[in-house]
């Protein structure tokens, strides 16, 4: 697990500008200057109609994509001039994601998919690896069918798998997109009470992206998008 | 290891891909067990080929320059009209043959040589009559140039003191079996009566027809060429350097020297044209297994955009990424190389079991091997494209491909 310094900032965003199709007469900006900060331990969502940009701002705060303007700081390292090694590396290591069609790689077992981004940064696990991979998929209620492959799951399992798979490398942050749009209530239920626990337990910051009004008032925090910018940002608490 | 999570997911996908992956490699199969096997049987069968046309003749012939009429110079001035008849070329030794031969000897390249005394005579046995070919031979020398003791299928190669050695085809003409008399008759009044020794056969019948082979003096005496040697055969030991050789040999002692190269130009050019063709089908065939491998890398690169998008986003590099094709394309090669490599040995076996059985293929052990590696590189070369796409697959994109 990352240790943090006394601030326990895990990402701070300093008027973030995003722009597509630059120097083209096509060229608009999605993303007008935001400034935000997530501590270790919050529980956020962010909100916004579609299109507001919040798919946008999630890619940048993951490393997929990259600022036009202003600065992401990721665990204090400035990320907007990184090569794509080190971001690529950051990503690994900082970052879990939870997509909303769980997207697992269907050709390996959920434990594999589990230990898949230990795996690309270290190589073959080493028994203490498994074993965590193990815990988690215990944690996360799929004891027992670790050997499942992804189409011998259903969508609830499989989304639970994304889980166990997000938190392995024990980030920092964990960002979530939809994590719950594609299933029954039941077990979206179920995936989100398991983000609860590995933030209470691992205290790594939820920074969870919903159109679901239940689903965000169950959050700590909650973080409004309107049209690129930060419209309202109510919960926050004071301190951490 | 290195490479491991590379070679663990190249693995898990192409097991994943179980069809496309069979079709795949057994398209490499066929393609590689085309080339092995007609390389091997274009090689078995060129060495065949060299090895029958030089199992019965030298790989250089050294024989005197041809005799040319000596034309007066005109006067200054004059203006000379010639009307020239070639010369008949007669018989003729190689002036001091045993000096050339000792100086042959010592040639590096050369294995073995021997001088002959050749010309044409008749042989008689009662009422029937052939025109044979004379060989008087230094039978030691001789039979490093051409083992014929082991083409004899009856009595014993033993020639002097009126011994003499005749092809089966002669034999039967004549009606001659080991142990009879046959008389030799080389031209005015000079003839002599031989004892068949032996009886060879070389396959090919002019050869069987004609050869008579004897002891040079008897050879000598019988063409009234006392002392000759009208050629010397030479053996090297590269049979592809006999042209070269040749030459020096030419160079060197001022005759004729002719490797079997000149002799069977027409044969050295078809074999080349056999090569030539061969190599071309191979890499026509090699082109078509690489495209193969690259357009099903290519979909296969599409079908897991998603998936590509994912592995990025959970930190697999870009070179992991590269990777990843790189070893499909890898395995792909090598696999389907060995599957191919060992069906085309099994055709190998197979002509040389149940074939026209007219020669024998031989495998050279390096040849699958040449083809594994060959096929390896070439499955890595194909994947080039399609990994260089995998790896620069933008993941935001990737991951909401649908």
């Amino acid at each position: 697990m990352r240790e943090h310094d006394a601030a326990q900032e895990v990402l701070r965003l300093a008027g973030l500008r995003k722009s597509y199709n630059v120097g083209k007469p096509t060229e608009v900006e999605v993303l007008h200057g935001l400034d935000l900060r997530l501590q270790r331990r919050d529980f956020v969502a962010l909100v916004g109609a579609s299109g507001s940009g919040k798919s946008t701002l999630l890619n940048l705060i993951g490393l997929l994509d990259q600022p036009t303007d202003g600065e992401l700081f990721l665990l204090g390292e400035a990320t907007r001039h990184m090569d794509d090694a080190r971001r690529t590396a950051l990503r690994g290591s900082a970052i879990g994601f939870v997509f909303q069609f769980h997207h697992l790689i269907q050709a390996f077992n959920a434990l594999d998919n589990v230990l898949m981004p230990l795996m690309v940064a270290t190589g073959k696990p080493s028994r203490e690896q498994v074993e965590r991979g193990r815990a988690l998929l215990a944690q996360v209620g799929l004891a027992g069918l670790e050997q499942r492959k992804p189409d011998q799951l259903s969508g609830g399992q499989q989304q639970r798998v994304a889980v166990a798979r997000a938190l392995v490398t024990r980030p920092a942050l964990l960002l979530a997109d939809e994590p719950t749009g594609n299933l029954d209530s039941t077990s979206a239920a179920e995936v989100f009470a398991l983000f609860r626990k590995f933030n209470r337990e691992f205290g790594c910051a939820v920074l969870l992206v919903t159109h679901d009004g239940r689903l965000s008032a169950q959050c700590d925090r909650t973080v409004t998008l309107v049209d690129g910018r930060i419209d309202s940002d109510t919960g926050a608490a004071p301190t951490a | 290891m290195p490479m491991w999570i590379e070679w663990t997911i190249a693995t898990q996908f192409l097991r994943e891909d179980k069809a496309q992956s069979t079709l795949i490699l057994v398209g490499i199969g066929v393609g590689v067990a085309v080339i092995v096997f007609l390389t091997a049987l274009i090689t078995g069968l060129q060495g065949n080929i060299i090895e029958r046309t030089l199992g019965t003749q030298a790989h250089i012939r050294v024989q005197p320059t041809e005799e040319v009429n000596r034309i007066l110079a005109p006067a200054d001035g004059a203006v000379q009209l010639v009307l020239e008849n070639k010369r008949a070329q007669r018989l003729r030794s190689i002036n001091n043959w045993q000096q050339v031969r000792d100086v042959l000897d010592t040639l590096p390249q050369v294995s073995a040589v021997s001088p002959v005394i050749s010309g044409p005579a008749f042989a008689r046995r009662g009422e029937a009559l052939e025109s044979v070919a004379l060989i008087g031979i230094d039978a030691e020398r001789y039979q490093r140039i051409i083992p014929i003791q082991d083409d004899v299928i009856a009595g014993v190669f033993r020639i002097g003191a009126g011994d003499t050695v005749i092809g089966k085809q002669l034999a039967a003409d004549l009606g001659l079996r080991v142990g009879d008399k046959l008389r030799l008759d080389g031209g005015q009044g000079r003839d002599s009566v031989v004892n068949v020794a032996g009886i060879f056969e070389l396959g090919v019948r002019e050869l069987d027809a004609r050869y008579v082979y004897l002891d040079m003096k008897q050879a000598q005496a019988l063409l009234d060429l006392p002392g000759a040697a009208t050629l010397i055969d030479v053996t090297v030991d590269d049979i592809f350097s006999a042209q070269q050789v040749a030459a020096r040999i030419a160079r060197l002692t001022g005759l004729k020297a002719e490797s079997w190269m000149d002799t069977n130009a027409q044969l050295m050019n078809a074999l080349r044209s056999q090569s030539l063709s061969t190599q071309m089908i191979s890499v026509f065939v090699a082109l078509s297994v690489a495209l193969g491998i690259a357009s099903v890398l290519s979909v296969s690169v599409v079908q897991r955009t998603r998936e590509i998008g994912i592995l990025r986003a959970m930190g697999t590099t870009r070179e992991q990424m590269l990777g990843v094709f790189l070893v499909q394309g890898a395995l792909f090669g090598l696999s389907g190389s060995l599957l191919g490599g060992l069906a085309g040995w099994g055709l190998v076996g197979a002509f040389n079991t149940f074939g026209p059985k007219l020669f024998y293929i031989p495998v050279d052990p390096w040849l699958p091997v040449a083809a594994a590696l060959l096929a390896t590189v070439t499955g890595i070369v194909s994947a080039a494209i399609p990994a260089r796409r995998a790896a620069g697959l933008d993941p935001v994109a990737a991951i909401r491909h649908a």
